[in-house]
């Protein structure tokens, strides 16, 4: 991908110069989940497959909906299916479609050592490029939503691109145009937040009091969001985070540490070097073989 | 290796072998290290055959620093065992650092700032160890949580700084001290050298009539 000569970067992982940004008149885009369309019928599931060329292992049933039962580097998407209770003792199905939210601060790149192994462009997507990829898992510790793969095999780490070659063209992301329901949209930021806001108007005047959008603010906002009936409590969603931020650790790490170690090493070499300049070196002086010398002879002649 | 009549034995062949695989390993993944920690340096991958290679040898190199570490751990452990000595010796750290022995109280076979160095790394090489095999993606990533790696990275770049720090200023020392190098390399010392900053040690090995490195035990007064 790195070919495409591509010059509307807005970030680029494990980089201290401004990355080519010049073709930067782009809108933000976002997918919308709308979780209460869902059907869970996997057809994203099965056109992100077809246009990404993927096809997983066939792995075994683990006891419920969910096949594959996790996200891997041969697959980016993923429908989650989870029983909830709710106050009124009748059981909810809920089915999420999980994958790359595409922070608009992603973690992933913070972490990530190797220069150029994660972009961002000037619509929001956050792509891997794989060329420059190290796979050390950085990207793994940097991601609020456990959502990159280290591959066993080529040792790079995959994700879900949001298709950002077709997107690059013109074209709706794969899953979005498979989805029989509408429930998988795609479009500007702006006009994807206005569409959920009908969306919410219509759950909430169903009974689903507490429905809403989820862009947490925690990572700047997502480019994959998602309408929720029940967007008081993400969690049930099959775990989707209520708070996703950056941990503190990562921040930590890539963060206040990098400088304070440059100090403090320049600090204790540059000390070292000063010290060599003032005191110079520490040489034995003949004195101090003649008074070894008596030392030695003295302890022969008492034996 | 030919040692010159009349010196003293600081360090055994065994010992001096085990000392430079260690400095090795500790360039190799100083280097390695300071790649993946900073963008700054991220060249440095090149030495190892790009960014993949770097990723991928790190950590052997860094289980090779470990048993050798260990290695140097059991050769030296008694000889850096704290006492008295380092405490008066600390106290005219200033003496020392203008290079004015006289008057500094005598130590054995190391000083309290040798002491400090080996300690150091006795603590950081096991502990860059541990964290280091938590965040070793291929063949571990399965074994801890994404909030347990990501505790493990920290404190491995926290220890790495800090091991770097020690490295320096032991680096440093051996060149500001000379004929301590010597005695790393070809592994002897002269007795004046001995007698200038290790007294009591040379003490003992004369009251032994031991050359070096350790007094004898069969003879002469017992060590302290
Ligand atoms: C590559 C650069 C290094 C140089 C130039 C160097 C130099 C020296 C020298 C000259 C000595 C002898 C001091 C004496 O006999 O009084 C020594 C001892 C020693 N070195 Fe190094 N060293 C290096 C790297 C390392 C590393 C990376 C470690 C540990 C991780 C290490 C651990 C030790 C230990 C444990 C001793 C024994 C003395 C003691 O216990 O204090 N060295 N080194
Ligand atoms: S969800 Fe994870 S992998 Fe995707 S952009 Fe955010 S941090 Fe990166």
């Amino acid at each position: 991908m790195a070919d495409l000569q591509s010059q509307n970067y807005i970030r680029r992982s494990a980089s201290t110069l401004t990355p080519p940004s010049v073709r930067d008149h782009e809108q933000e885009v976002a997918k919308l989940i709308d979780v209460s369309r869902c059907i869970g019928c996997k057809a994203c599931q099965a056109a992100c497959m077809e246009w990404n060329n993927l096809r997983d292992e066939i792995g075994h049933f683990e006891g419920s909906y969910d096949n594959p039962a996790d996200l891997s580097p041969s697959t980016w998407t993923l429908m989650r299916f989870a029983e909830w209770e709710n106050d009124k003792g009748d059981l909810e199905w809920l089915i999420r479609k999980d994958g790359c939210m595409h922070c608009e601060d992603p973690g992933c790149l913070k972490a990530c050592p190797a220069p150029g192994a994660i972009v961002q462009y000037a619509n929001g997507i956050v792509d891997f490029i794989s060329e420059n990829c190290i796979g050390c898992g950085y990207c793994v510790k940097g991601c609020p939503f456990d959502i990159p793969r280290i591959s066993q095999v080529d040792h790079k780490s995959y994700k879900c691109t949001l298709c950002s070659d077709r997107v690059a063209v013109g074209l709706e992301p794969a899953c979005v145009k498979a989805c029989p329901t509408g429930a998988i949209m795609f479009g500007t930021k702006a006009d994807m937040k206005t569409w959920a806001e009908e969306r919410v108007v219509d759950l909430k005047s169903r009974g689903f009091s507490n429905a809403g959008l989820y862009d947490p603010s925690g990572v700047g906002g997502t480019h994959v969001m998602y309408v929720l009936h029940h967007a008081d409590k993400p969690s049930i969603y099959a775990g989707l985070p209520d708070n996703p931020r950056i941990s503190i650790l990562v921040d930590l790490w890539k963060g206040i540490v990098k400088p304070l170690a440059l100090a403090g090493i320049a600090f204790t070499a540059v000390t070292a070097f000063f010290h060599w300049i003032v005191a110079g070196p520490n040489e034995v002086q003949p004195e101090d073989e003649a008074n070894a010398q008596r030392l030695l002879r003295k302890t022969d002649d008492s034996r | 290796m030919t040692q010159p009549k009349g010196t003293l034995t600081r360090n055994t062949t065994a010992a001096r072998i085990n000392h430079w695989i260690t400095g090795g390993c500790f360039i190799l993944l100083l280097f390695s290290g300071l790649a993946m920690f900073h963008p700054m340096l991220f060249f440095l991958a090149e030495l190892f055959g790009g960014g993949q290679w770097t990723r991928a040898i790190h950590p052997w190199i860094g289980t090779v620093l470990m048993l050798s570490y260990a290695g140097l751990i059991v050769q030296f452990w008694r000889d850096n065992l704290l006492n008295r000595d380092d405490i008066n010796w600390m106290k005219a750290i200033d003496s020392v650092l203008a290079n004015k022995e006289e008057g500094v109280p005598e130590v054995a076979r190391f000083n309290a700032g040798q002491k400090f160095v080996f300690w150091s790394m006795a603590f950081l090489v096991p502990v860059m160890f541990i964290t280091g095999l938590v965040i070793w993606d291929v063949y571990f990533s399965a074994y801890t949580t994404i909030e347990q790696q990501r505790i493990a990275v920290l404190i491995h770049s926290l220890a790495a700084i800090a091991a770097i720090i020690v490295w320096i200023i032991h680096v440093y020392a051996a060149i500001w001290v000379r004929g301590s190098m010597r005695a790393m390399t070809q592994g002897y010392v002269t007795p004046g050298w001995a007698w200038r900053h290790h007294r009591k040690w040379l003490r003992r090995l004369a009251a032994t009539g031991s050359t070096g490195p350790r007094p004898r035990a069969d003879r002469g007064p017992a060590p302290r």
